[in-house]
């Protein structure tokens, strides 16, 4: 049995809890034993995208020490649903903590590195649950930056809504506009921008998006709900657990 | 003419915005982009393995880097011993008037000019113009936005921000209205118009896209033909070279110009690769009689002793821009500088030492998204740079955002306050806090956009309380 902590990230915990109760229900069908990483808060990437290194390391110190405690609370693999926060912590939180000056904390984030999973990326390493094919929906699946590029997780989503039934058509690798505080800093482009990943996505016969990361989401359905297109929106985590579930 | 040597214009937001509103822009951008970045992946395909060709070609402008002053110390003397001279200009205005004086002794009259952003960055045009000289630009792009009177919206493809349409309307300037939109009979006007300008040009003004120190041989990449008649037709020949743009060697080259084509136009060569090594020597038939290298600087020496060095890496393709989500909503003259997209975000700060603050807010026109970087040839991590830049903005640009943030850290480090933040306010105010939320702008989530729900119950106290 693989212990797994939860690490929810802001998103889950503030908008959208369901993704969270998903990928719990997910994991525990997988026969993991899923708890939350409780001392954790966020990992720092508002600040850290925004410039302000110095109020990100004092958020990613808190949740650095939450993982720590989970780890040893006996969970042999921390895992994230969304690539963005998994890519802040094994990618970006050396070089935070480096910039800082908190030469033991970054040895402390490249120890942990090895231990963060983003969601699909550990279904991976797990035995396939049975699930219904799926009926209805023309799943399209946008891919995020920082998981495509950053952790190089291209195939892992795609294979992940395969496994349960979901065909999903891999979406062109073009960001959808969220970028953090870039989506009000410049909110025209960064609608333009979320419009164009619609537009791409309705003209392919599209109707429903399924991300990985609920900032992506949350930029895409919000758009969407604006413009009245009649697309569906899951988080990956839901989509798993929803065929699961059938 | 100052030597400023970009312009400063109003704020981001409202070029962006106004470039948005541009529905014939949007379509003439999408076009040209999808069009490159098709070409690219397929040219890029054809090696067996694209990301060892880009370690290897990293690792050579890091080489280059690494010994810059020894190796344009060799560039210059093999120069020289060609017959050529040498100017090292410190800054845009030492460049402008060199060739000023070149210009004057020779008594020139009109000079013809092959693509060069380094000549739009020292605003070489102006200067010659103000002192009399016609100025032609030779390459079909730049003659068209020079007819028109508008800067370069790429940095390879001068006038991407047009159609035909408008390119057919920009030429009827000088062709007096009877062309059509059809693109051979622009081209064979354009073709007709500038070979009576190469030949009674007195002065012709090309950039260098490698400079071989181990044979002082100035390289040219086009597909026009435009930089060898310019550089060998006129008399004189001035050859206008960014500090950077050096290699050690023809088999660096040789690595150099199996990935520019590729990553700019998608082409394994382009149509003509011309290299010239001083002026005509005796015997023979064509070349200048006389040949000037002038090599700029204009902060670039301070860009290598930074953190932002490897920016001088980039060899100027305009992949980053062909793949940029956010320059393809927006073109290039958005960014309200000589160089836009991500490179352009990256170096004109860098360029402008700071001296000109309103540049310093490219860093801010992407969502670091990094396709950028998955693009460059060179490997040039370009949206850490952005990031870099970020951070240097926010010590000394906004205190207000700074407090906020700080405001904002205080509250999500501790767990109990992290707790109780996720409880109260509507989405934003739980995300961000109060004193973020309430920064100028952050309303505006919702121009264009639903504010989405918050959680009735935060996933942390539902699942306290044993929800599954």
């Amino acid at each position: 049995m693989t212990n797994v902590a939860l690490f929810p990230t802001c998103i889950v915990d503030a908008v959208t809890p369901a993704v969270g109760f998903a990928t719990a229900r997910v994991l525990t069908r997988r026969g993991c034993e899923v708890s939350v990483a409780e001392r954790t808060t966020c990992c720092g990437q508002p600040a850290w995208n925004a410039g302000q290194a110095a109020a990100a390391a004092t958020v990613a110190r808190t949740t650095l020490r939450g993982f720590e405690e989970a780890l040893s609370h006996g969970a042999d693999a921390i895992v994230v649903p969304a690539g963005s926060c998994t890519t802040m912590v094994r990618v970006f939180w050396a070089e935070l903590f480096e910039l800082v000056g908190e030469h033991d904390a970054a040895r402390r984030a490249r120890l942990i590195a090895s231990k963060v999973y983003e969601l699909s990326e550990f279904l991976r390493t797990c035995e396939p649950v049975e699930t219904q094919p799926p009926v209805g929906e023309q799943v399209r699946y946008h891919p995020s930056c920082h998981m495509l590029r950053e952790l190089g997780l291209r195939d892992e989503p795609i294979a992940a809504l395969r496994g349960c039934g979901i065909d999903a058509d891999p979406g062109p690798e073009r960001c959808c506009g969220f970028g953090g505080l870039f989506s009000v800093k410049l909110p025209e482009v960064s609608v333009a921008m979320a419009d164009e990943v619609l537009d791409d996505a309705v003209a392919d016969g599209a109707t429903e998006i399924v991300t990985a990361d609920g900032s992506c989401l949350m930029q895409l359905a919000t758009r969407a709900e604006k413009r009245g297109l009649p697309l569906k929106f899951r988080h990956l985590a839901v989509a798993i657990d929803d065929a699961e579930q059938r | 003419m100052t030597t400023q040597p970009i312009a400063i214009t109003p704020r981001l937001r409202a070029r962006t915005t106004a470039a948005l509103g541009d529905e014939r822009l949007g379509r003439a951008l999408s076009n040209a982009a999808d069009t490159f970045e098709q070409r690219r992946a397929i040219a890029t395909a054809a090696f067996v393995d694209h990301d060892q060709v880009r370690n290897h070609a990293r690792s050579i402008r890091a080489d280059v880097l690494s010994r810059l002053p020894d190796l344009l110390e060799e560039f210059a003397d093999r120069v020289i011993a060609a017959g050529g001279h040498v100017c090292w200009a410190p800054t845009a205005s030492d460049a402008t008037n060199y060739v000023r004086d070149v210009a004057r002794r020779r008594g020139a009259k009109r000079v013809v000019k092959g693509k060069s952003m380094l000549s739009e960055e020292i605003a070489l045009n102006p200067a010659l113009e103000a002192d009399g000289i016609e100025v032609t630009e030779t390459d079909l792009g730049e003659w068209i936005i020079q007819v028109a009177n508008e800067t370069p919206s790429h940095i390879i493809v001068p006038a991407i921000h047009r159609d035909r349409g408008q390119i057919r309307d920009a030429l009827n300037k000088v062709a007096g209205g009877d062309l059509t939109d059809v693109p051979e009979e622009l081209a064979a006007f354009a073709r007709a118009q500038l070979r009576a300008k190469f030949l009674e040009a007195d002065i012709g003004i090309t950039g260098v896209n490698f400079g071989v120190a181990s044979t002082g041989s100035c390289v040219l990449v086009t597909n026009e033909g435009n930089g060898r008649l310019t550089s060998s037709v006129p008399p004189v020949h001035i050859a206008l070279m960014g500090m950077e743009r050096v290699v050690a060697d023809w088999d660096q080259l040789d690595v150099m110009l199996a990935l520019l084509p590729r990553s700019a136009t998608g082409q394994a060569v382009t149509t003509y690769v011309s290299a010239m090594t001083g002026p005509r020597k005796d015997g023979e038939r064509d070349g200048p009689d006389e040949f000037h290298l002038v090599i700029v600087d204009n902060g670039r020496s301070a860009v290598a002793g930074s953190e932002f060095a490897e920016m001088l890496s980039c060899i100027r393709c305009g992949a980053c821009l062909n793949v940029c989500p956010v320059y393809r909503q927006i073109g290039g003259h958005a960014y309200g500088w000589v160089y836009s997209g991500p490179m352009g975000a990256v170096l004109t700060p860098l360029l402008a030492q700071r001296e000109y603050t309103t540049a310093n807010e490219l860093a801010n026109a992407s969502s670091l998204c990094g396709a950028c970087w998955e693009a460059c040839p060179v490997g040039i991590p370009l949206q850490d740079m952005l990031l870099a830049q970020r951070r240097r903005n926010a010590a000394d640009v906004r205190p207000t955002e700074e407090a906020a943030w700080n405001a904002w850290a205080a509250t999500w480090s501790r767990t109990g306050t992290y707790w109780a933040s996720l409880r109260t306010g509507n989405a934003v105010q739980r995300l961000l806090g109060d004193n973020l939320a309430r920064l100028p702008g952050v309303g505006r989530w919702t121009d264009g956009r639903a504010l989405p729900p918050a959680a009735e119950v935060s996933f942390r106290d539902a699942w306290r309380r044993g929800d599954r």
